[in-house]
């Protein structure tokens, strides 16, 4: 039996452990699954280290999946913390990306200083305007925006499809459902010679930042925190509870909307139905174990980056399913969880004597 | 009842009580972290006795029963209850459903009672097999009707709880424990949701229990009560007891000083001339449900204390609504200082000089999570003080929340503590410091001393006198009619959303407030009021 | 436009109509129990890839159909005893918990997948559960050869909803279960089990979630496909709320909902050459939110679902 005593405050060291606790049990977890099916963990985990970091290139891969992490982690960061479920990052990635291509494959022309921006506002709009639903949905008529989020990115998927088989579609594609490419000058700018890092990390860095300033400096943070703690003090002390959730969603789908726009004008180049690995849903993962601080989203993508390229290294090698990665960051998930319980509580194993 | 031949106790006020012990408590402790909430408590009970446990907000009074019950386990020490055999046998600890077939029932002060369920069916829960078939329910019916006629609890069986008023809920608590067959009755501070009268009416039940052989605890702070219902009392103070001895010889004050064990001088109330009239309401219609008005007016003036009593759910909660800004009258008009759009939201009513305190702090004065600076700046997030640009100015807001802790000798790690951390009494001196901070106009105090113990009750009481000294009109919703009767200028009664009075507090007394309460009209015309 | 109603009219488009109905409506159970007892569980959309694929595997490897379905049922139990433990024991977010598992469930599934079948490209068969086509159900007029065109687990879907209308309506154990969601504090004074009511309905209910996963390998189709759940467990929670947490309208909901998609996949044949067949796709996912968002304001949620409960903490 299990009991959990009230912690009065909870011990510093521990917004640090939890994270990195519930990752490498994750993967102690992940590798003991792999030996039983008869992979010898020693060289298996070397090979998801090598992988991840064994390299200037290794590193590099491992920063260009990071950047996308820390924009849709950001999105669910900020969201959670106004207890707006946003779960629907991954359909708001796709439509900063159809608003990016919308934008930057030749409907407008110009210099780059002036089309990276359109084509990443246009992803950020396009992200904000698609959380619009689910965030009235809840603030007019209570309903539950995790539902609500999650059902459109099927929508969306089924749009993005549509789209890329009708108005979207490349001519010169060769039959392929793929978007036409965008002008080089709307293309973001790579960060290193012959690598595929490019400027979107310094975006999500840069927000990052800005989030974590807006969150503990501003009078709209306070108000984050607020109604995402009590919503019903909130509303007694006059807080604005609807407009904040409101706008807090459409925060959250922006930042969703800029790391599809992002992926597109920094890495793909073209818009394809699989643009994103699931990057929405892993940026959930990103948030909480980053505690939903902005500042802390930056590591915790990269961790989960580095999971994401080193396990596609050790499956190409050891011919295991690239799924092995899924299983560590779902896993890492529910750890992670759990580790939140320790900041509040104490466990105590066994019954009191009777 | 149970055995007849039983060797004397061997200890305990209760020697050369023929009757048979009950329950034995046996060197209770139970610790919270720093705090000692029981510490070596013994205590017995024998057959038909009514003991009252005496001991203000925080003593350990909950925290003794809820171990009795088995909702926690002891740190040490033992639960002893009659076998039906004359002996005693320890209850294995931690486990309600030990205490319950034990013969224990417990009357808890927040019912424990599903709202989605009906009466008989909150009773029944839990003592028939999965799988029993409806029609064999008849039986139990008749045991219950029974049970109500013989102990005066005679209640609504057929209707969802949800929908009933708080004394129905009360009789079926107690229906539940009677028809598990309980020997011993705790009841947790069960007058604090009646009126007077519903009290006597329970005091009667009580006796009743008794003299059919059971024992029962009665939990208090009221020393009225005592007296009214207990023949032994233990008091408890600060976790450990402090007297056990029989009620007969022991006065009032004696009581008064076990209990609270120092000196507390309770504020008094001068005479005072009001000025100009703050807050007016004209037949003001307004909320849904239980939490409904109608057609209620008063006027409350400067330097006035406007008490409002009733049992809760009467339209208490539609009334402070109103008066915080989170509530728009359907007819009628409500003006602050001849403005109605004063309290059009709760941030015009800041802004128009409303200091509020919630009835319910932790559900609506207080985010926990954010510290004692940002809980204090929460109202008025864009006041100079407290932001620039939209910036918040941790500093200042960081000053002035040393100033509020000083000002309001709060207990407090510091400017930069979590709320949450903060005992209730200092919790609410955080709600009081926001709501006085800018001297207002009007003042909503709900409830504002619920839950609090003897010293931080006396606290907020002199800071709301203080309050209307320098002026401020005090709207004081309560419960406690002691509180209503010390500090108002005038009370007013609300029952089922309509409003008798307000009449002058020197003419009114308990019973008469609660004739008023229970919706009866005043028999000869009291003062009228404006 | 007269040939969109006529469709109504065909036998087969409601033997269509059922067949989809019927896996959300082993879902809608699952979820309703556990919601009745407080706990929301978004692990179902997992617990169906879990279910489908365990259901399958276990028949390929030689199991019988029934012991296939135990098998899902067994790996959905499972898992809901997991999230059981995260949100019930611990006291988690049920929210954060659920979404855990179903992230957990279907990595889970597609990873033994993979393993069991690393270089497989046409995804192996297996022989499915048949029509019951008995035959005095056929001469039943109307109803009775729509029926007879469904497969046993149809006939386990149904007989679930009205057992589930009879516990929670008629017997003490379904008395407990909607105290339990109301108030759990309610229910530990009777000296109940909070912990042990809200186990039981977490994990009957995700066996049901599995259950409704094997329909789909085992019944409606006979492999096992990569996204072939798509969003039947997110439909399933906004049909509880849809039925108001009863099992007997949450029949009727989704057979409405059945009736619906049954019927936009008939359209795509007609205006599948003006219209993009995506756009018919799309119709059960906006059906399943208008219907939230239709229901939610009247919505009377259990008092205690997603209230985290912990014993001694009011």
């Amino acid at each position: 039996m299990i009991r959990l005593e009230p912690r009065t405050a909870p011990p510093a060291w521990l917004a640090l452990a939890a994270p990195i606790g519930a990752l490498a049990a994750a993967l102690a977890l992940s590798t003991a699954i792999l030996a039983a099916i008869g992979i010898a963990p020693g060289p298996a985990l070397r090979l998801l280290l090598e992988g991840a970091a064994g390299s200037p290139f290794a590193l590099a891969e491992t920063a260009t999946r990071a950047t996308p992490l820390v924009l849709t982690g950001l999105a669910a960061a900020i969201a959670f913390r106004a207890r707006f479920w946003n779960i629907g990052a991954e359909g708001q990635l796709y439509l900063g990306a159809m608003a990016a291509v919308a934008v930057g494959a030749g409907a407008l022309e110009g210099p780059a200083w002036l089309l990276v921006p359109l084509v990443l506002l246009a992803g950020a709009l396009a992200g904000a305007v698609g959380v619009l639903l689910p965030a009235l949905g809840k603030v007019k008529a209570g309903a539950d925006e995790v539902v609500t989020t999650l059902l459109l990115n099927f929508v969306i998927a089924l749009f993005v499809q549509m789209m890329l088989e009708g108005p979207m579609k490349d001519p010169m594609g060769l039959g392929w459902p793929q978007s036409p490419p965008l002008l080089d000058e709307a293309m973001l700018p790579r960060l290193v010679e012959r690598q595929r890092l490019h400027a979107g990390l310094l975006l999500g860095l840069g927000l990052a930042i800005l989030l974590q300033l807006v969150v503990s400096r501003t009078v709209f943070g306070l108000g984050v925190r607020a109604v995402g703690h009590n919503p019903r003090a909130a509303a007694y002390a006059g807080l604005p509870v609807a407009r904040t959730t409101l706008l807090v969603a459409m925060l959250s789908g922006a930042l969703a909307g800029l790391a599809g726009a992002a992926e597109v004008a920094g890495l793909k180049g073209y818009l394809t139905a699989d643009l994103s690995p699931g990057y929405g849903y892993a940026g959930i993962v990103v948030a909480m174990l980053a505690g939903l601080s902005p500042l802390a989203v930056v590591p915790a993508a990269f961790l989960v980056a580095a999971v994401f390229v080193g396990a596609d290294t050790m499956g190409r090698t050891l011919g295991i399913s690239s799924y092995f990665a899924d299983l560590v960051v779902a896993l890492a998930l529910l750890f992670v969880l759990v580790g939140g319980l320790f900041a509040r509580y104490r466990l105590r194993l066994g019954r009191a004597a009777a | 009842m149970t055995g007849t031949e039983v060797e004397p106790a061997p200890r305990g006020a209760g020697r050369g009580d023929a009757r048979p012990p009950l329950l034995r408590l046996e060197g209770i402790t139970k610790r919270f972290g720093e705090l000692l909430a029981n510490d070596a408590i013994d205590l017995e009970l024998r057959a038909g006795e009514v003991l009252a446990l005496l001991g203000e907000n925080g003593a350990g009074k909950t925290t003794l029963t809820s171990i009795l019950f088995g909702h926690y386990a002891a740190d040490a020490g033992t639960v002893r209850v009659a076998d039906g055999r004359g002996g005693l046998v320890a209850l294995p600890p931690g486990r309600p459903e030990a205490a319950l077939a034990a013969g224990i029932g417990m009357v808890h002060q927040h019912f424990t009672l599903a709202h989605n369920l009906t009466g008989f069916e909150n009773i029944v829960l839990g003592t028939e097999p999965w799988w029993r078939p409806r029609p064999a329910r008849a039986g139990a019916r008749a045991r219950i009707e029974d049970l109500a006629r013989r102990m005066g609890l005679e209640v609504e069986l057929d209707r969802p709880v949800g929908t009933l008023g708080v004394g129905a809920r009360q009789r079926i608590e107690i229906l539940k424990a009677l028809y598990r067959e309980a020997r011993v009755l705790v009841l947790d501070e069960p007058t604090a949701v009646l009126t007077p009268q519903e009290a006597e009416g329970l005091f009667a039940t009580i006796r009743a229990l008794a003299a059919d052989g059971r024992g029962v605890i009665f939990i208090t702070h009221k020393l009225a009560e005592v007296e009214a219902v207990a023949e032994r009392v233990v008091v408890l103070r600060q976790g450990r007891k402090v007297a056990d001895r029989p009620l007969v010889g022991t006065s009032r004050e004696e009581l008064a000083r076990l209990m609270v064990g120092r000196e507390v001088v309770e504020p008094v109330r001068r005479p005072r001339a009001p000025g100009a009239v703050v807050l007016a309401l004209e037949a003001v219609t307004a909320g849904s449900g239980r939490d409904r008005i109608e057609a209620v007016s008063f006027a409350l003036r400067e330097g006035e204390i406007l008490g409002i009593a009733g049992v809760s759910g009467n339209g208490q909660a539609a009334l402070a609504a109103l008066a915080a800004g989170l509530l728009r009258p359907e007819r009628g008009r409500v003006a602050l200082a001849g403005s109605a759009a004063a309290l059009e939201s709760p941030r015009a009513a800041v802004r128009a000089g409303v200091g509020r305190i919630p009835e319910d702090r932790e559900r609506d004065g207080v985010v926990g999570e954010l510290d004692l600076s940002e809980n204090l700046a929460l109202e008025r997030l864009d006041a100079p003080e407290v932001s620039r640009f939209g910036l918040l100015r941790r500093r200042a807001m960081r000053e002035r929340a040393r100033r509020a802790i000083e000002a309001f000798a709060i207990r407090a790690p510091g400017p930069d503590a979590p709320v949450r951390l903060l005992s209730g009494g200092n919790m609410q001196k955080v709600v009081l410091a926001r709501a006085l901070e800018a001297a207002p106009r009007l003042l909503l105090a709900d409830q504002p001393t619920r839950g609090l113990d003897v010293a931080a009750t006396a606290f907020v009481h002199e800071r709301l006198l203080a309050a209307r000294e320098r002026g401020t009109a005090i709207l004081l919703i309560s419960e406690d009619l002691d509180e209503l009767l010390a500090l108002s200028d005038r009370i007013a009664v609300l029952h089922r959303g309509r409003l008798a009075g307000p009449f002058p507090s020197e003419q009114l007394d308990v019973p008469t407030l609660g004739l008023l309460m229970a919706g009866h009209e005043p028999e000869e015309p009291l003062g009228a009021a404006a | 436009m007269s040939e969109a109603f006529e469709i109504l009219f065909q036998a087969s488009f409601w033997v269509a109509a059922i067949r989809i109905a019927t896996p959300l409506l082993f879902g809608t159970l699952g979820a309703l129990l556990g919601e009745r007892a407080g706990v929301l569980n978004l692990g179902i959309e997992g617990i169906f890839v879990a279910g489908a694929m365990t259901g399958w595997l276990a028949v390929y490897l030689g199991a019988p159909l029934w012991w296939g379905v135990a098998a899902a049922a067994a790996a959905g139990a499972l898992m809901g005893l997991l999230h059981a433990f995260l949100t019930v024991t611990l006291a988690l977010s049920q929210h954060v918990a659920g979404l855990g598992i179903t992230l957990l469930a279907t990595a889970g599934s597609h990873f033994v997948y993979r393993v069991a079948f690393p270089t497989l490209t046409q995804p192996p068969r297996i022989e499915p559960f048949a029509p019951v086509g008995w035959a005095w159900l056929e001469g039943i007029p109307l109803l009775g050869p729509v029926l007879a065109q469904q497969t046993p687990l149809t006939f386990l879907a149904i007989a679930t909803a009205l057992f589930l209308a009879f516990l929670l309506a008629r017997t003490p154990l379904g008395l407990a279960i909607r105290a339990v969601g109301d108030d759990p504090a309610a229910v530990e004074a009777q000296g109940l089990s909070v912990a042990g009511l809200r186990y039981g309905c977490v994990v009957a209910g995700s066996a049901l979630m599995a259950v409704g996963g094997a329909f789909l390998t085992m019944s409606a189709f006979n492999a096992f496909f990569f996204g072939m759940v798509s969003g039947r467990g997110w439909i399933c929670i906004a049909l509880v709320v849809f039925a108001s947490w009863r099992p007997l309208k949450a029949l009727a909901g989704a057979l409405l909902f059945g009736a619906f998609d049954a019927w936009q996949v008939r359209l795509q044949t007609l205006a599948g050459a003006f219209l993009p067949s995506q756009l018919f796709l799309m119709v059960p996912y906006l059906l399943s939110i208008a219907a939230l968002l239709l229901a939610a304001r009247r919505a009377d949620y259990p008092r205690a679902l997603m209230k985290p409960w912990r014993r001694g903490e009011r």
